[in-house]
């Protein structure tokens, strides 16, 4: 049994009571996490703090950098290296982080970042949650790209959705956002903790001599620095074989659209929602992440009182679950988007709904309550 | 693109260290008189005098006409980075390489403009990196802007009525940062690179080689030189070694060229610290486990 292996066993089939922070964290030990880059920033310091002392116990490797775009930069080189790698970081550092999540889409590295969604533009509320990220997960890093992203709405989601992030990260040789908010990941509730053994770890396709490691088939095999193969890796526009070749536009549409399809073609394996009481509703509840919570409980509180409504939740939030959310949504009069931003997810429900999409907008570092988002829910059936 | 050194013989009457280059590639994409080819058959020269198989060594860039040097030129893995994080990149591949030899090689703008506060804080931790700055005194690559390295006076492209600032002395700076090995030179000192960049190479630490290289076009237009051999023989005029350097006074170095090893010290390593406590908390949790 290796070290890490009798440290999971140690937790397996446990519940304790953490806080989303440490869940996302103990989620990515758990999933073989071999190199974290971290900077500190608040709501998702906890996170650093909890891979520093933890990883080290598996065998992993904690760096704290000089700045949020070295903590990204250096889980890439790790990522090539052949660590299973995740970064953590909030709004500001989001930023910083953009230019590097382009570059590991555009050269194929499986990574996973974790955004702690805070209240901004700019330094905002720094201590409060916000849902303001959803569309600088989607579009943050320049050019055209696709993005996978999750938003954990529990602290068992936090730990469930980062092992599933290393996961799809290796499947797709794709950077994985987990939207998470400062709420999600300051809340402490009950985490169970999975068993788990080494044979959990996600694998990777590994080339072999001749293979083209940036093209061929849809999601190439990755070769690793020190395989002995001399790849070149570059964020500039490459041919399958990884040479720099910035000015054809043939290769520059294969590699850019192959990169796109990637994900776009995966999307129904990637759409994940959460749909409860949808049956014969005429009204809907479209929500995700910390909102999530109190919106359920308007859906309940309507439910109960013999009111038709209905309550959907995007556990993936990018690729958007489009053609998914149409369907659920054909026979529904109205979609009410409670959200902590002013419509970046009601906006982008816009187009895959035939109905009228009414966001409520709470902006401010306050998560809705269950009477807010039941009061407009109850004004819409009216 | 699997090429060994066995199979990747140069044709007699080549250079035959390029057998170290990728092969198809040349020639590169290099201005006539550009410094860069100098680092490279220096580097290569470097790297065969060591006997080292390049299938254990990484090349980490960034961005600009220096960091072309090794990608795509040098036959080993290869990692083209974004602009001035070459050496936040390769810290990561450093721990989770431990049998490879990390290189750095990219331009000054890259190395001490965008990318300064990697380049300290990689310095501060004596993180096991060989960094080989490329100094041209300006911006190249994007047609000849003012860079942090560039003298005052000087008229860019960006500073067409003269550089109103003063330039950074990186190879000061990153010795004082904390860098265990530290030496500049000019390609006019072919020799002395090799030499150095063995000794970097050879180096545990952080060892940086800021090498003063012409950039024939754009800072060329700049300073009014026309070509290679008018940059070679200003080093070479200007250039002071350190021993020598030592007795002059600071107005007699103004607008010298101080070269030679500048430190060398013997100090912890960033990678062998981080191992060693990895392997005492993974054992310490091991042996908690066992009660």
């Amino acid at each position: 049994m290796s070290v890490r292996e009798q440290y999971l066993s140690r937790y397996a089939g446990r519940t304790e009571f953490v806080m989303g922070d440490e869940a996302a964290a103990l989620g990515a030990v758990f999933s073989g996490c071999s190199f974290f880059g971290g900077y500190p920033i608040t709501p998702a310091s906890e996170i650093a703090e909890v891979m520093a002392r933890e990883l080290p116990k598996v065998g992993g490797f904690y760096v704290q950098f000089e700045d949020e775009i070295a903590s990204i930069s250096g889980i890439i080189g790790a990522a090539w290296s052949g660590a299973r790698s995740m970064t953590a970081t909030s709004g500001p550092g989001f930023s910083l982080m953009q230019e590097a999540v382009g570059y590991a889409v555009m050269t194929e590295t499986p990574c996973v970042v974790v955004d702690v969604q805070r209240s901004g533009p700019s330094t905002g509320q720094a201590t409060k949650p916000a849902q303001g990220d959803i569309m600088q997960a989607r579009w943050g890093t320049h050019g055209d790209h696709e993005i996978i992203a999750v938003c954990p709405w529990s602290v068992q989601e936090c730990f469930d959705l980062v092992r599933d992030s290393f996961a799809l990260s290796e499947k797709y040789r794709t950077p994985v956002i987990v939207l998470m908010d400062g709420a999600v990941g300051h809340i402490r509730e009950p985490l169970t903790f999975p068993h788990y053994t080494d044979a959990d770890i996600a694998t990777r396709p590994r080339a072999k001599e001749g293979d083209l490691v940036f093209g061929g088939t849809k999601v190439p095999p990755m070769a690793q620095i020190g395989d002995r193969l001399n790849v070149h890796i570059t964020g500039s526009t490459h041919k399958p074989n990884g040479m720099r070749d910035v000015s054809t536009k043939e290769v520059h549409e294969e590699l850019v659209l192959r990169l796109n399809d990637k994900i776009t073609s995966a999307r129904e394996e990637l759409t994940r929602l959460d749909v409860r009481q949808m049956d014969g509703a005429r009204v809907a509840v479209v929500s995700l992440g910390a909102t999530a919570r109190p919106a359920l409980g308007a859906v309940e509180k309507a439910r109960d009182a013999g009111h038709p409504a209905g309550f959907i939740r995007l556990v993936n939030i990018w690729p958007f679950p489009g053609p998914a959310i149409t369907e659920l949504l054909a026979d529904v009069d109205l979609v009410l988007v409670p959200e902590m931003n002013l419509g970046q997810l009601s906006r982008e429900l816009e187009r895959f709904t035939r109905c009228p999409v009414h966001c409520l907008s709470k902006i401010g570092g306050v998560v809705h309550t269950v009477e807010e988002i039941h009061t407009a829910l109850m004004e819409q059936i009216s | 693109m699997r090429a060994t050194l066995t199979d990747n013989i140069p044709a007699p009457g080549q250079n035959p260290l390029r057998r170290y280059v990728r092969p198809g590639i040349l020639p590169t994409i290099f201005c006539t008189g550009c410094g860069g080819g100098t680092v490279l058959n220096c580097f290569c020269k470097a790297v065969d005098e060591l006997g080292y198989d390049p299938h254990e060594m990484v090349m980490v860039t960034g961005i600009g006409c220096s960091s072309w040097i090794p990608s795509p030129y040098f036959l080993a893995d290869t990692l083209h980075t974004t602009h001035g994080r070459a050496i936040a990149f390769a810290t990561g591949v450093r721990v989770m390489s431990p049998k490879m030899k990390v290189v750095v090689i990219a331009g000054d703008g890259d190395i001490s403009g965008i990318g300064g506060n990697h380049l300290i804080h990689a310095a501060r931790r004596n993180v096991d990196l060989t960094v080989l700055m490329v100094n041209n005194s300006i911006y190249g690559m994007t047609g000849g802007q003012v860079a942090p390295t560039t003298p005052p006076g000087v008229r860019t492209t960006t500073t067409p009525h003269g550089n109103v600032e003063t330039q950074f002395d990186v190879a000061s700076l990153v010795s004082a940062a904390g860098a265990s090995y530290v030496a500049r030179w000019t390609t006019w000192h072919v020799l002395d690179l090799v030499r150095s960049f063995k000794e970097a190479l050879e180096h545990t630490g952080f060892s940086f080689v800021e090498v003063i290289g012409q950039c024939t076009t754009s800072y060329g237009k700049a300073v009014g030189k026309r070509n290679a051999a008018d940059f070679l023989a200003d080093y070479k005029d200007r250039s002071v070694r350190l021993s020598k350097a030592k007795k002059m006074s600071e107005e007699e170095l103004e607008d010298k060229i101080v070269v030679g090893r500048l430190k060398k010290r013997e100090a912890p390593e960033f990678c062998q610290r981080l191992y060693q406590q990895v392997e005492q908390v993974s054992s310490a949790a091991l042996a908690e486990e066992g009660k």
